[in-house]
């Protein structure tokens, strides 16, 4: 039963301000030719179903809320994943006036994925990673739920 | 005796239409030239939803869809356990109507668009649903799947035009290509997911399971369209329904979705013309 939660991670991505260019790689990972399929990905375009929230690009004052927002809606186990330098840093956009920086600064990002654009084969090992931490994430909700009982019901051994 | 045949279906029909759906998923992506997921992929996606939170907007949504599954059983077991068809019909309205109030109560744009879609495709296929009915008790004279079942003749031979018309809304009630509009399986994302958007979790968990069991009822109507007094009737009945799902896997992939008056149209059309003139014949002869 345990690692169910890895042979199933539904994407969805948001590309905040950038050229755009690691979305697209984003979307060629879907693609036959690199096909995440395989390995049970859907990209499912919504936040309730998600459990990996794939960001590119970096965070300005119009789209933090938005982000938050698409983060706030994702059921629990969930990972996020800043892919390409501009989600880690702001990349060279990090100068302008309307840009915050990085996805860290109002998520917390549990991978970063490098490149500019990032590789689809990088973005794949990424999203094989937010994999292997979701599963982690799940045993420590099902921890934290526990615990939680055994406050409420005082069973705690 | 009923009641091991219900307990049996309860607990083969999933796991059936579950590998039946995973390999729908696999065809489907060496139809676009992909690998495709493991055949067991519907279960890894439903023990997955299992274990994840469960985000509720209206608590009325929860109950909504457990009743949504819980008919869905009952109708799968009216059939099996050779009961009456219109009785089948009438419970697999209910089911319905269940899941599209449980969208409706979330409120959320993209549940609501869903729901009136569902809706529409009630509309569109409730016509031929029953005409399939009415088809089969005046070629058995009774409305009981187990009397179909033992006909001389397979239903089919006297029915070929209500058959197609069924075949038709099979596509819409499998929600496959031209027809997903109210959710659809594929990476689909004008109505972010439809009907289910609002549900997460075991609640979402709970669709994708009364969906399998949905599948194989709906299989099972073409089973007792091939169906006759004979062990025979068996593997015809079995390559009957393998070759009509095939063939709506190759219909969802090859045409794009259609808007929905369209729907409605061609499965009014589909209804009134294949399905009421071979109603009209078989009354005559």
């Amino acid at each position: 039963m345990s690692d169910y939660m890895k042979k199933s991670p539904w994407i969805m991505h948001y590309d905040g301000s950038s050229c755009n260019g690691c979305d697209i790689e984003v979307l060629a990972c879907l693609t036959p030719l690199y096909d995440v399929g395989r390995f049970g990905v859907i990209n499912t375009g919504n936040p309730k179903h998600a459990d990996i929230f794939l960001v590119t690009g970096s965070v300005n004052e119009q789209n933090s809320s938005v982000i938050l927002q698409l983060y706030d809606q994702m059921p629990s186990p969930k990972v996020v994943v800043a892919i390409g330098i501009c989600a880690t840093s702001g990349g060279i956009f990090a100068e302008c006036y309307n840009v915050k920086g990085g996805i860290n600064k109002v998520l917390p990002v549990d991978i970063y994925v490098s490149g500019c654009a990032a590789r689809p084969e990088a973005i794949i090992d990424g999203v094989i990673q937010a994999v292997e931490l979701l599963e982690k994430k799940r045993l420590e909700m099902k921890e934290y739920k526990k615990r939680k009982a055994d406050d409420i019901y005082g069973t705690a051994k | 005796m009923i009641f091991l045949y219900i307990l049996l279906y309860i607990i083969i029909a999933p796991l059936a239409g579950g590998i039946i759906v995973g390999i729908d998923r696999k065809i489907s992506a060496r139809m676009q030239g992909r690998y495709g997921p493991p055949l067991l992929q519907p279960f890894y996606d439903v023990i997955k939803l299992f274990n994840k939170e469960v985000l509720v907007v209206n608590k009325a949504q929860n109950f909504f869809v457990m009743f949504f599954f819980i008919f869905m059983i009952i109708t799968g077991a009216l059939f099996f356990t050779g009961g009456d068809v219109l009785l089948v019909i009438f419970a697999f309205t209910l089911a319905s109507i269940f899941l599209v109030t449980g969208a409706y109560s979330t409120n959320s744009p993209y549940s609501s668009v869903g729901a009136e879609r569902e809706l529409l495709q009630m509309m569109a296929y409730e016509p031929m649903v029953l005409l399939t009915a009415v088809g089969f008790y005046m070629v058995s004279g009774s409305f009981n799947v187990r009397d179909i079942m033992a006909a001389p003749v397979p239903a089919v031979v006297y029915l070929p035009g209500i058959f197609l018309g069924y075949v038709f809304i099979l596509t819409i009630k499998l929600r496959k290509s031209p027809f997903d509009l109210s959710t659809s399986h594929h990476g689909h994302q004008e109505i972010v997911k439809g009907i289910t958007t609002e549900f997460t979790g075991a609640t979402l968990a709970l669709v994708e399971m009364a969906h399998w069991y949905e599948c194989i009822l709906l299989l099972g109507f073409i089973f007792i369209f091939f169906s006759w007094d004979s062990l025979i009737s068996i593997p015809v009945g079995i390559l009957a329904c393998i070759t009509i799902y095939f063939l709506e896997i190759l219909i969802d992939n090859v045409f794009a979705r259609v808007k929905w008056e369209l729907v409605l149209k061609t499965s009014w059309i589909m209804g009134a013309t294949f399905a009421f003139i071979n109603i009209i014949i078989i009354s005559i002869i």
